[in-house]
């Protein structure tokens, strides 16, 4: 185990920081990715394209 | 070449090459990340002043790069929308703000972390400091506005122009340790006359730089097409409620 001295607490927090609003990051772009893409499934699942003829 | 990346404009294109291209960046902006904070962790000895605090270092320095050069990708993307009318510029431009956001919050953060066992405070209004609290400010400012404004297009020029208005302040960012006596040390990297770190603390630095820039590049494309996927979605919604409306019409 690294020894960090007096001021460990500093050191971990500034990377328990980073890690946590990296990963809120790589988390919302992945979740927004998924959501988007069974919309999309969904849209195309009900006939909605933009090469669909138009049938009234 | 000029060909393949023009070819890259069209949003279907883009999707699939990015599809097959981004488990690959993934993986390797993981591996250089990892190891470049490896090296800084167990490589990099303690400074001889700062002690092992030097470790927010390998954190800070490429978090500050990256909020400024995200910046740049969005005043690039303005350009884009403005000039060109480039089909993925807007797109680029949305993806980038919050990741450049990200990089700001984590490099003020990280800075005061450093800042109150070296310098005695957390915070200073000194220029460096100063400038890279309104960089994120603007960039909280550009994501506001693209929530307010419902049609991308039309938000996507208000977003260019605000994003053209916040450019001096990355000059300010850039020049400012020069231009003012601050708290905050100069640049020990990119000089003139050199780099005044040594090398082993340089390398292993260098090496987070390029991670991180991977995992912003990674997270960046990732972002654009979650992006493009919503566009095609309001598309559609859009043509499905127009299909409704005409169907109501006829019965």
């Amino acid at each position: 185990m690294i020894d960090l001295g007096p001021h460990s607490v500093f050191i971990i927090g500034a990377y328990a920081f980073a890690i946590i609003v990296i990963a809120g990051l790589v988390g919302r772009i992945m979740l927004d990715t998924k959501t988007q893409k069974r919309r999309l499934a969904e849209l195309e699942a009900r006939g909605i394209g933009r090469r669909s003829k138009r049938t009234a | 070449m000029i060909k393949w990346i023009a070819s890259q404009a069209n949003p279907s294109q883009f999707l699939k090459t990015t599809g097959i291209l981004l488990p690959y960046l993934a993986v390797l902006s993981a591996v250089v990340t990892l190891g470049g904070l490896s090296w800084a962790w167990f490589g990099a000895p303690p400074d001889y002043q700062q002690g092992e605090t030097i470790k927010i270092m390998f954190l800070h320095v490429p978090s500050s790069w990256l909020c400024m050069f995200f910046y740049m990708i969005m005043t690039f993307s303005a350009l884009g929308t403005l000039v060109w009318r480039h089909p993925l510029a807007d797109v680029s431009q949305k993806a980038a703000a919050p990741i450049g956001a990200s990089f700001t919050v984590i490099s003020l953060v990280t800075g005061s972390l450093w800042g109150r066992p070296m310098w005695g405070t957390y915070w200073q209004w000194d220029g460096r400091m100063t400038s890279v609290l309104i960089l994120f400010l603007i960039y909280c400012g550009i994501l506001a506005l693209w929530r307010a404004i419902e049609d991308p297009n039309r938000a996507a020029r208000a977003v260019s122009v605000l994003t053209l208005i916040g450019v001096p302040n990355i000059v300010i960012i850039k020049f400012s340790v020069e231009w003012w006596n601050t708290l905050h040390q100069g640049s020990s990297v990119f000089r003139m006359d050199g780099p005044t770190m040594h090398s082993s603390m340089l390398y292993p630095l260098l090496v987070c730089a390029i991670g991180f820039t991977l995992l912003g590049v990674t997270l960046h494309i990732a972002g654009m097409r979650a992006e493009i996927l919503r566009r095609k979605v309001r598309t559609l919604t859009i043509l499905e409620a127009e299909r409704l409306d005409a169907a109501g019409a006829t019965s």
